[in-house]
């Protein structure tokens, strides 16, 4: 976390540019520009800099934006309300497209169906995000006007209906991209259940396909997704950058990008320092989730064999 | 659901709206698209300029000036849309003979919105803010003049100058007068404007009330939301899904067919102050010579480039100065389009075989689009460009303190901003004493008449000089639902008063 946190610090300052010029506008004289710097701290020597920000870290104290004023901390709780359960629901809906596609596709490979599940996949992986998205702006509000093009209702989730219906199409966005690579990875994990010879031997114990499958298949072929799923909840949290742009949703994504944009210095870092310790979480709990599905990870190696 | 495009027929228009119906109530959710009109209408506008914090003497960007100007807050002076500038704050003023001596009597009645009452000493306070060391504001400089201000009584402020300054009242118009018991004016405010602040979702909207104790007239609606978008593409879609009412200026030219085409809007296009231009650095080599500047000049084919942006919007212009300032005058005529003689002109200046240099180039649209133009125009007679692509944030650093470049791209878009070619230490370094003499004459100027003769003198001498390469012209285009009416069209430094917008029942 310390290392990230250093690494972090110095190649935002490597950015050419100033936090102070954020402040100033064109017709501004030297000694206001220099009264901005000293204002936000850029005129001290870069370790002078990050001692004051280490000392900040220490007390978990996040600084304040150098742009708005506002405690970076405070912001970054409002954003989360909004890419939290973003990052969630579309989470949620990709698992719940992905995992019956996906066993479909491995179980039926030899037929039509399944060829073409594995076929869409692949292309799904390869198409970029907001190009999805432009595309269901344009079916969905644009020509259908089912649902707004984007925004977020300034009410928040104390209208709930309001706020999924405004979030349904950033969340089917992700949810499609996600579900693409998933389905390879559910399929692949099937293929590989379906080969191994426990199932066969469950077979010819008398247990039919489908019982097989369910009684002994999908805890082993959990195994390996889950690790996936971890490692692609961490990147739809980062990945919302694109989409909330696209969507204008005033999430932890635009924070980091309008951040970098005006070198906000403790916005950015403050962005980064907290998904940093998410993704920590997320990759932590999809461990744990692991040794309670397969007890074989929950000794030492030695009780494996 | 009647915003249907029109050409679908009506079979599958049916068909569309039972989906439509069907998928909504499965959602549990009404169709909110049309928002009621009326006195109290609520007026959304959508705009590409979200304010950084609510304090325009602390670096909040151009969209402070377009939500909060005349709408939250309210000067001694008003700048109108028409480019004059009226009393607003102020109810009668008298200046003395020697032109030093200014005396502004209050408007009475007048109340904040956390219900102070107005008086001279929040004038005094408010104007203090702008000229202090700390502030950050732009308008800093245009008010050097103001030596001292004296409150006598309540209703009066009494403002003394060290020299005469005809545009006092217009550089007033830019100082927000504000409540001076006001704390964390960063992320509150308390003016005497028509609305007041009534929540602001950082990275989303802001929105306004109509504030009931306003003194002047009701504006025409209870409710302006301003919704801030990154794209113009999506700011484009809320339009047509009918999400915003109105947007305050489009961005994209692509994106206008879409509205002219479509009965159900109104495209509206006002004078805009917004200038593109190519910036030397008149300091150095080879640029410090008139006659390579004026050769480059002549190699540009501006029309074209406009033509290639904007299609058939926006305005050529021979100098920095609009058609809306007073001292405009037509200059396009000034090194026009002449490839032959740019060459010969750049062989009497001592580059027969042309030379090469960097153009610093913001990342953002139309920057570098006009950078790859002007590669292939110069290219032409010989001089050869390179691109150096920088974010606006390196361009402060870089070249607005540094002065570390050869040219840079840039548009400005303040109205009545001649003012820095009289300011040899502004970033593209212009130095001509004549000029420099000019700028400061017309502003000790006794009438607005002597102030206008001098800047046209100082106009023309710019072009002749051929200071900068002015490119164009921005348009200024306001799309709006048709229901909707009563918005500024010329938006002049990016204000946006909303309380004239009436939308229909």
């Amino acid at each position: 976390m310390l290392i990230a946190a250093a690494v972090l610090f110095l190649l935002l300052r490597l950015l050419p540019g100033d936090p102070a010029n954020a402040l100033v506008s064109v017709g501004a004289d030297p000694e206001q520009i220099e009264a901005a710097r000293r204002q936000v701290g850029s005129d001290l020597p870069i370790a002078a800099q990050f001692v004051r920000y280490l000392g900040q870290l220490g007390r978990f104290d996040l600084g304040a934006s150098f742009v708005s004023g506002v405690p970076v901390l405070q912001e970054i709780g409002r954003r989360l309300t909004l890419t939290l359960p973003l990052t969630a629901l579309a989470f949620t809906c990709a698992i719940l497209f992905a995992v019956p596609l996906g066993i479909l596709a491995a179980v039926k490979r030899d037929r039509w169906y399944g060829t073409v599940i594995s076929v869409i996949s692949q292309l799904g992986v390869a198409i970029p995000v907001f190009w999805i998205g432009i595309l269901l702006v344009t079916a969905f509000a644009v020509k259908l006007r089912l649902f707004p093009s984007g925004g977020f209702p300034t009410s928040g989730w104390r209208d709930p209906l309001t706020a999924l219906h405004q979030l349904a199409l950033p969340i089917l966005t992700i949810a499609l991209v996600m579900s693409a690579s998933l389905i390879r990875y559910v399929r692949s994990a099937t293929l590989d259940v379906i080969g191994s010879d426990y199932l066969r031997t469950a077979r010819a114990l008398g247990a039919d396909y489908g019982e097989a499958l369910i009684r002994h298949g999908i805890r082993n072929g959990a195994v390996p997704v889950i690790s996936i799923l971890g490692i692609e909840l961490a990147s739809t949290l980062l990945g919302a950058v694109v989409v909330e742009r696209v969507f204008s949703l005033p999430g932890l994504g635009s924070m980091l990008l309008s951040g970098i944009e005006q070198r906000d210095y403790p916005s950015v870092q403050g962005v980064l320092f907290i998904s940093t310790l998410l993704v920590l979480l997320v990759g932590f709990a999809a461990d744990l989730v692991q040794r309670l599905i397969d007890p074989r990870l929950r000794g030492p190696s030695g009780d494996r064999s | 659901m009647t915003a249907l495009p029109a050409r679908a027929n009506r079979t599958s228009r049916s068909i569309l709206k039972a989906t439509t119906a069907a998928v909504l109530l499965l959602m549990g959710v009404a169709p909110v698209l049309s928002a009621e009109g009326g006195p109290d209408a609520t007026i959304s506008i959508g705009s590409l300029y979200e304010p950084q914090n609510l304090d325009n003497t602390a670096g909040a960007g151009q969209g402070i000036n377009e939500a909060f100007n005349g709408n939250v807050y309210e000067a001694l002076f008003r700048l109108n849309d028409d480019g004059s500038v009226s009393p607003s704050l102020v109810k009668d003023y008298t200046v003395s003979d020697d032109g030093l001596t200014y005396t502004f009597t209050l408007q009475p009645g007048v109340t904040f919105h956390s219900g102070d009452p107005l008086t001279s000493a929040d004038v005094k306070w408010s104007i203090e803010r702008v000229t202090s060391p700390d502030s950050k504001s732009s308008r800093k400089n245009s008010l050097k003049p103001i030596a001292s201000i004296e409150t006598p009584d309540d209703a009066t402020v009494v403002i003394k100058l060290s020299s005469r300054s005809i545009s006092l009242p217009y550089n007033l118009s830019y100082v927000w007068v504000i409540n001076d018991a006001a704390k964390d004016l960063q992320t509150a405010e308390d003016g005497t404007g028509p609305y007041a602040l009534d929540g602001w979702q950082r990275g989303s909207q802001l929105a306004v009330k109509r504030f009931d104790k306003y003194w002047g007239a009701k504006p025409e609606n209870g409710e302006v939301v301003f919704k801030y978008f990154t794209e113009a593409t999506a700011l484009n879609n809320a339009l047509l899904t009918g999400a915003v009412d109105v947007i305050t200026s489009v961005q994209s030219p692509d994106s206008l067919a879409q509205f002219k085409d479509n009965p159900d809007f109104t495209v509206a296009e006002g004078k805009s102050t917004t200038k593109l231009l190519l910036a030397y650095n008149d300091r150095v080599a080879p640029f410090d010579n008139v006659k390579v500047r004026k050769a480059l000049a002549r190699a540009v084919d501006d029309k074209k480039l406009l033509e290639a942006v904007w299609g058939e919007y926006g305005t050529l212009i021979g100098s920095f100065v609009p058609p809306t300032d007073p001292w405009y005058v037509d200059l396009t005529q000034v090194d026009a389009y002449d490839p032959e003689s740019a060459k010969a002109l750049l062989a009497e200046a001592g580059y027969p075989d042309g030379f090469t240099f960097t153009i610093d180039t913001p990342n953002y649209d139309p920057h570098p689009l006009a950078a790859q133009f002007l590669q292939g125009e110069l290219a032409k007679i010989g001089v050869k460009v390179n691109i150096n692509v920088i974010t606006a944030n390196e361009w402060y650093t870089k070249i607005y303190k540094a002065h570390d470049f050869q040219a840079t791209l840039q548009e400005h878009v303040n109205h009545r901003d001649i003012v820095f070619y009289g300011n040899p230490d502004f970033y593209w370094g212009y130095n001509n004493p004549k000029v420099v003499d000019l700028i400061k004459a017309s502003e000790e100027a006794k009438t607005v008449d002597e102030q206008t003769e001098k800047l046209k003198e100082a106009n023309v001498q710019i072009a002749e000089d051929a200071a900068s390469n002015w490119l164009y012209l921005y348009p200024q285009i306001v799309v709006s639902k048709k229901s909707v009416s009563g918005y500024p069209l010329n938006g002049l430094n990016s204000q946006f008063f909303a309380y004239g917008i009436k939308k229909a029942d």
